[in-house]
C-alpha cells in the first residue's frame, strides 16, 4: 500500500478509460456503461449526474468491481494509484474493498443487516483489514460514530438498525464506510432515501469527513442540485456514456449539452409561483439493447438536427479547461442558436415529444 | 421546565407546543394539572420531536431505545395457547431426562409382571392394580416405558433433525449465495433426495446402516445414532430447499452487497450475514421438523426397523402390540396420545416463532 503511494505519489487516484459495462440479457446485450473515461484526483470530488437507467449506479460498482461476474461483460481500464484493478478477482479485490475504496449506498434501510448489533456492523470491516483487537476496533467503532455526529456512541454500539431513524441509519452506514480508512469513497445517492431536512446534513457530514480524511468521492445523485455546491467536477451521464464533464463552475455557467440544460430546467425554481408547471425532458432514455445509431439524446432534444440523428458526435474539448461535451449543436454557440431557432421555424419537435403528444 | 416523569426525558430547552406550561401550582406531583400535562406531553412529543431537528429526534430515540427498551424479554407477548405448549415440552423433556438418568423412577421399565399383562385402563382384562397407565403385553408398567420411551423418541427426533438443520441448512445456504453452478448442483441432489419417498428411504438408510434384520442385533452402532442419521439424511433436502430459498432472497439484500464492498469473504458473508436471518424460519421449521421425525420414528417402529426393543420408544411401544388394539387398547393410545400432544404443542411453537420473527421482519 505504501509502496504503491510512493511509487506514484502524483498521479491521479482514479483513472477509467474507456470503461465498458454490459449485460448479457435475453434480449441482447444492454450496454448500461459505454466507453466511460475519467481521472480524479486525491481528495477531490466527482458529481456524476443523469437520470434512472443512465448507467451511474452501474458505473459506480463498474469501477469498484461489485457487479456479478456472470452475465457481465467489462472492458477498459481501471486504475487506482496506477495499478489495474479492473481484471481482479473477488478474492483479489478484497484488498482494496473497504481498504481502499468503499461504498455508501442508497438505502439505509437496506444496507444495515437487521439481525446484526450496530457495533459489530461497524467493526466487522476493521478487523478484517486491519488487524486489530476486538477491543480497539469496539474503541474506534465508538469514535467513527461520534464522528459522524451521532450522540451516545457508546450505547449506539449495543443497538439494532431498526431501533435507529433513517438519517441515523445513513450516518451509520458512513462510519461503515469510512471505518477503514479509504482513499476513494463512492456515495451512491447516499440522501435519496431520506428525508429532505436531513438530506442536507448527511452531505454535509460526508463533504466534512472527506475533507479531513482527504478522501477521494464520486458523488452520484440524479440531483443537480445536491452536487452544485460539492463536487469539484460533474459528469453528466445519458444512456451510458459521459456527455458533458466540468469543473462545476464551468458546467453551471457554461454548459454546452442540451441534455445538461434540460436537466437543470426541470428542477423546480424557488422563485417561481407555486403552480408553476415543472418543465420535464419528453419521452424516455433510450433503450440500450438497441440505441438510436446517431447521438442518443437525440430524441428528445430542442436542438435536434439530421446530422444528430445519423452521426454520433465524439467527445470534444470545449473552451475552458478539463470542459468536454458530445454535441453537434451546443447550447449557446452560434450553431446551437441557429438549430433551435430553425427547429422552432419549422415547427420541428423532438421525436418523443412528438410521441407523446406535446406538438 | 423540570419533567418528573420518571424515565422520561424530554428536553428542558423545547417547550411542548401542545403540553403549555403548567401555571403556578399546577406543576410537580399531586397538582391538579400534573397527570393530564403528563399524558398530553407523552402523546405530543415524540411526533413533534421528529420534525425539530436533530437533537430533539435523538432524545425521543434515546427514550424509545435505551438499554432496557431494546431487548423485548423472551416470553413477553405469548398467549395462554403458546404458554400450554412450552409447559407441555418442559414436561415431556423433563420426564424423559429424569427417566434416563434415573434420578426419578417410575418402575423399572423390563420389570414384567405376568399378572398385569395387558392388563390397564379400558383393557377387556381389567385395569391393573398399582399400575395406573396400565401395563403392556408382557405386564411391563407403561409410565416406566412411556417416559423412558420419551428419552429415546425425544434424542431420535432432536438428533435427526439437528443433522439434518446442520447439513441441510449449511448447503441450503451455501446454494442460494452462491447461485448458479452451485446452486444447480446442491438442488439436484436435493431434488434426487426428494424423489425418493420419504420412508421408503429411510427404510433403506437404515438398512444399509444397522444390515440385514438377523446382522442387526451385532450391529456396532447404536439404533439412536443409526435413526438419527437415517432421518436426519431424509430431512437435509426438505430443510436444505428452505434455507436456500430463504437464503437466495436475503443474499440479495444490499446489506450483502454493502458487507461484500468492505472487503467481507464469502464465508463470513454466509456465517454472519445470512445465517443470522435465515435462521428464525429454519427454526421454525425446526420445530415442526421434530414433531414429524417423532411420527416418523413411530413409522420406522411400525416397519420393524425403530428403536430395538426392549428399549422403548414411543413408536416401538405402538409397534410391539398394536395387535392388541381391540382387546388393550390403552398400549397403543397411550403413546399416540403422548406424540399427538407432542407433535400438537411444537407445531404451535413453529407457529409462535415464524409469526414473531414475521412481525419483527415487516417492522423494519
Amino acid at each position: 500500500m505504501t509502496d504503491v503511494a510512493a511509487a506514484q505519489p502524483s498521479g491521479p487516484l482514479l483513472e477509467v478509460a474507456d470503461l465498458s459495462t454490459h449485460f448479457e440479457t435475453s434480449r441482447g446485450l444492454v450496454r448500461a456503461v459505454d466507453g466511460v473515461s475519467l481521472t480524479l484526483d486525491r481528495g477531490k470530488t466527482l458529481g456524476i449526474v443523469g437520470e434512472s437507467g443512465s448507467g451511474k449506479t452501474v458505473l459506480s460498482r463498474s469501477i469498484m468491481n461489485l457487479l456479478p461476474k456472470r452475465g457481465v461483460v467489462r472492458s477498459g481500464s481501471v486504475r487506482l494509484e496506477g495499478n489495474e484493478i479492473l481484471p481482479l478477482s473477488a478474492k483479489e479485490m478484497r484488498r482494496y474493498w473497504g481498504a481502499q475504496m468503499a461504498m455508501i449506498f442508497q438505502d439505509p434501510m437496506t444496507s444495515l443487516n437487521p439481525v446484526m448489533k450496530i457495533g459489530k456492523q461497524i467493526t466487522e470491516a476493521v478487523r478484517q483489514h486491519l488487524d486489530v483487537t476486538r477491543q480497539y476496533a469496539n474503541e474506534l467503532a465508538e469514535s467513527l460514530l461520534a464522528s459522524v455526529r451521532i450522540p451516545e456512541p457508546h450505547a449506539r454500539l449495543k443497538e439494532y438498525p431498526h431501533q435507529l431513524s433513517g438519517g441515523m441509519r445513513q450516518r451509520i452506514c458512513i462510519a461503515i464506510a469510512l471505518a477503514c480508512g479509504p482513499k476513494l469513497l463512492f456515495a451512491d445517492e447516499p440522501t435519496t432515501a431520506l428525508d429532505v431536512t436531513v438530506q442536507a446534513q448527511v452531505l454535509d457530514l460526508i463533504a466534512h469527513q472527506q475533507a479531513e480524511r482527504f478522501m477521494a468521492m464520486v458523488l452520484v445523485t440524479h440531483d443537480l442540485g445536491v452536487v452544485a455546491g460539492r463536487a469539484d467536477e460533474i459528469a453528466v451521464m445519458y444512456a451510458g456514456r459521459i456527455v458533458e464533464h466540468a469543473p462545476t463552475g464551468v458546467l453551471f455557467a457554461n454548459m454546452k449539452m442540451p441534455y445538461t440544460e434540460a436537466l437543470l430546467a426541470s428542477i423546480p425554481k424557488l422563485d417561481e409561483h407555486s403552480h408553476t408547471r415543472l418543465a420535464t425532458i419528453p419521452g424516455r432514455p433510450p433503450d440500450l439493447v438497441i440505441p438510436p445509431p446517431g447521438c442518443k439524446f437525440a430524441p428528445r432534444c430542442r436542438y435536434v438536427q439530421e446530422r444528430c440523428v445519423q452521426e454520433e458526435p465524439p467527445l470534444t474539448a470545449g473552451a475552458a479547461p478539463g470542459h468536454e461535451f458530445r454535441c453537434w449543436f451546443p447550447v449557446g454557440t452560434p450553431e446551437g442558436n441557429e438549430a433551435l431557432a430553425r427547429n422552432e421555424r419549422e415547427g420541428r419537435v423532438p421525436q418523443a415529444a412528438a410521441l407523446a403528444g406535446h406538438a | 421546565m423540570p419533567c418528573s416523569i420518571p424515565g422520561f426525558v424530554v428536553p428542558e430547552r423545547r417547550p411542548s407546543p401542545r403540553g403549555g406550561a403548567p401555571g403556578p401550582g399546577t406543576g410537580g406531583f399531586g397538582g391538579p394539572g400534573a397527570p393530564a400535562d403528563a399524558i398530553r406531553r407523552d402523546e405530543a412529543d415524540p411526533s413533534s420531536l421528529a420534525f425539530e431537528g436533530d437533537a430533539g429526534l435523538l432524545q425521543v430515540d434515546a427514550v424509545a431505545a435505551g438499554p432496557e427498551g431494546g431487548r423485548r424479554r423472551l416470553g413477553q407477548g405469548l398467549n395462554v395457547t403458546a404458554w400450554v405448549a412450552i409447559a407441555w415440552m418442559a414436561f415431556i423433556v423433563l420426564i424423559a431426562v429424569l427417566a434416563k438418568t434415573g434420578l426419578v423412577t417410575w418402575g423399572d421399565p423390563q420389570n414384567s409382571i405376568a399378572s398385569c399383562a395387558s392388563k390397564g385402563p379400558f383393557a377387556q382384562g381389567g385395569s391393573a392394580p398399582g399400575h395406573l397407565l396400565g401395563c403392556d403385553s408382557i405386564g411391563r408398567d407403561m409410565i416406566a416405558r412411556l417416559a423412558l420411551g420419551a428419552w429415546e423418541s425425544l434424542l431420535v427426533s432432536v438428533g435427526a433433525i439437528t443433522v439434518g438443520f446442520v447439513i441441510g441448512g449449511g448447503l441450503g445456504i451455501i446454494a442460494g449465495y452462491f447461485g448458479g453452478f452451485v446452486d444447480t448442483v446442491l438442488s439436484g441432489m436435493f431434488n434426487v433426495l426428494l424423489s425418493v419417498p420419504a420412508i421408503v428411504l429411510a427404510l433403506a438408510l437404515v438398512a444399509f446402516l444397522q444390515g440385514s434384520p438377523e446382522n442387526a442385533a451385532n450391529s456396532t452402532l447404536p439404533d439412536w445414532f443409526v435413526l438419527i442419521l437415517a432421518i436426519g439424511i431424509v430431512s437435509i433436502p426438505l430443510v436444505g430447499r428452505i434455507s436456500r430459498a430463504s437464503a437466495l432472497s436475503w443474499s440479495q439484500r444490499e446489506f450483502v452487497l454493502a458487507a461484500r464492498a468492505q472487503g467481507a469473504k464469502s464465508g463470513r458473508i454466509m456465517i454472519r450475514e445470512l445465517l443470522p436471518n435465515v435462521a428464525p424460519a429454519m427454526f421454525s421449521i425446526a420445530l415442526l421438523g421434530i414433531a414429524i421425525a417423532i411420527v416418523a420414528e413411530g413409522t420406522l417402529a411400525i416397519l420393524g426397523v425403530g428403536v430395538r426393543p426392549p428399549t422403548p420408544s414411543w413408536g416401538n411401544i405402538i409397534a410391539l402390540d398394536r395387535g392388541l388394539l381391540l382387546t388393550s387398547p390403552h398400549i397403543v393410545f397411550e403413546p399416540s396420545i403422548l406424540i399427538f400432544l407432542t407433535a400438537l404443542a411444537l407445531n404451535y411453537l413453529g407457529d409462535v416463532v415464524r409469526t414473531r420473527f414475521e412481525v419483527r421482519e415487516s417492522g423494519i
